[in-house]
């Protein structure tokens, strides 16, 4: 006799659902106690693995409503993948519509911002270009230029303070959060990702470079969403963090 | 503003960003891996789950957890109780 992988698995994630029948111990008895050992180490792992991967949700809910929670998502989106390090990609997803946690706005913000801390983590490694490389530049050539931003740059827009939630919530503290709406750019300078707060219009700027388009284009679309954008602070973040790694000079026709 | 102004502008943008990157503290500075320094959960590691290491000291000053410090400062670094850093794993402080 044996038992499927579809019953394996939905028996697996609903403890409601019996142990599948044909599951047997090595002297031939049904094997429930044992399959009930190794559903709770499925469900204990995965909320292990939410826990490492969200600590600053973990922080602001608690553990024990962490760990609630935890128990209900993996449920509805267990690993698609082998690699656990990319798990819960759909956390904040799930934050964001779990009505427990409505009144929390920032909370799905936040956990996006984790989940691209840990992808910047493990991008690929890239040359960034010398900070001379623009010096030579001519006014014209820099306003046509586009650049291309390494695969550990990430951009973040949220209408909530999540680099003042976040810095508060690490070990080393930071002030209390005040109501903003904050955009940081994640860049990886040596081996571990930077959150950079942006100045207003930052994240403008840096999603239109991140569409390939040319600075001028880029910088009118960021004073145009803050009129005063401050361009040299932007550009010191992206250049000081290693974040551009190519510079593509306009074709002359 | 004429398109001849705004280039200049952002001509002038560039060359203050440049300068400010080169008047920065060198950030880029050299590290290396200093043991036996981090308090609990905060050795250096944002890899995440499925990996070996993301803040998994569970003691203060764990001898086999690292974080990275500024080359040439960690084997002076000197902690509560005489503790010292190491620039390789230690005996000391692990966990039960």
């Amino acid at each position: 006799m044996s038992v499927g992988q579809t019953d394996f698995r939905t028996a697996i994630l609903d403890a409601r659902v019996a142990a599948p029948a044909g599951l047997v111990d090595p002297e031939g008895r049904p094997a429930g106690k044992r399959f009930d050992v190794y559903r709770n180490n499925v469900a204990v792992s995965l909320t292990e693995a939410l826990k490492t991967a969200f600590p600053v949700i973990r922080k602001l809910l608690g553990d024990e409503n962490f760990a609630g929670i935890a128990g209900l998502f993996l449920r509805q989106h267990p690993p698609t993948s082998p690699l656990l390090m990319f798990y819960g990609a759909e956390f904040p997803d799930f934050l964001a519509g779990f009505e427990p946690v409505r009144h929390l706005g920032y909370l799905a913000d936040v956990a996006r911002l984790e989940l691209a801390l840990r992808h910047s983590y493990h991008a690929a490694d890239a040359t960034p270009v010398a900070p001379q490389a623009f010096q030579d530049m001519t006014p014209q050539a820099l306003m046509a230029a586009r650049l291309r931003l390494a695969p550990a740059v990430q951009l973040l827009r949220s209408h909530w303070p999540i680099h003042a939630i976040w810095q508060f919530n690490q070990p080393q503290g930071g002030p209390k959060p005040e109501m903003r709406p904050e955009s940081i750019l994640i860049t990886r300078p040596d081996y571990d990702p930077v959150p950079h707060l942006l100045p207003a219009g930052g994240g403008a700027l840096v999603a239109a470079l991140g569409d390939g388009q040319p600075l001028g284009n880029a910088v009118a679309t960021a004073t145009t969403k803050a009129p005063d954008f401050d361009l040299a602070a932007t550009l010191g973040l992206l250049i000081g963090g290693g974040a551009i790694t190519e510079i593509l000079q306009e074709e002359t026709p | 503003m004429s398109n001849q102004v705004k280039a200049l502008a952002v001509a002038g943008a560039v060359a203050a960003a440049l300068t400010g990157i080169a008047s920065a503290p060198a950030h880029a500075q050299e590290k290396e891996k200093c043991y036996g320094v981090s308090l609990a959960g905060a050795n250096d590691c944002a890899a995440g789950p499925g990996t070996t290491c993301a803040g998994t000291s569970s003691v203060d000053y764990q001898g086999n957890a690292w974080k990275f410090v500024d080359a040439g400062t960690c084997a002076s670094m000197e902690l509560p109780d005489g503790r010292m850093g190491s620039l390789e794993p230690l005996e000391r402080d692990l966990p039960a």
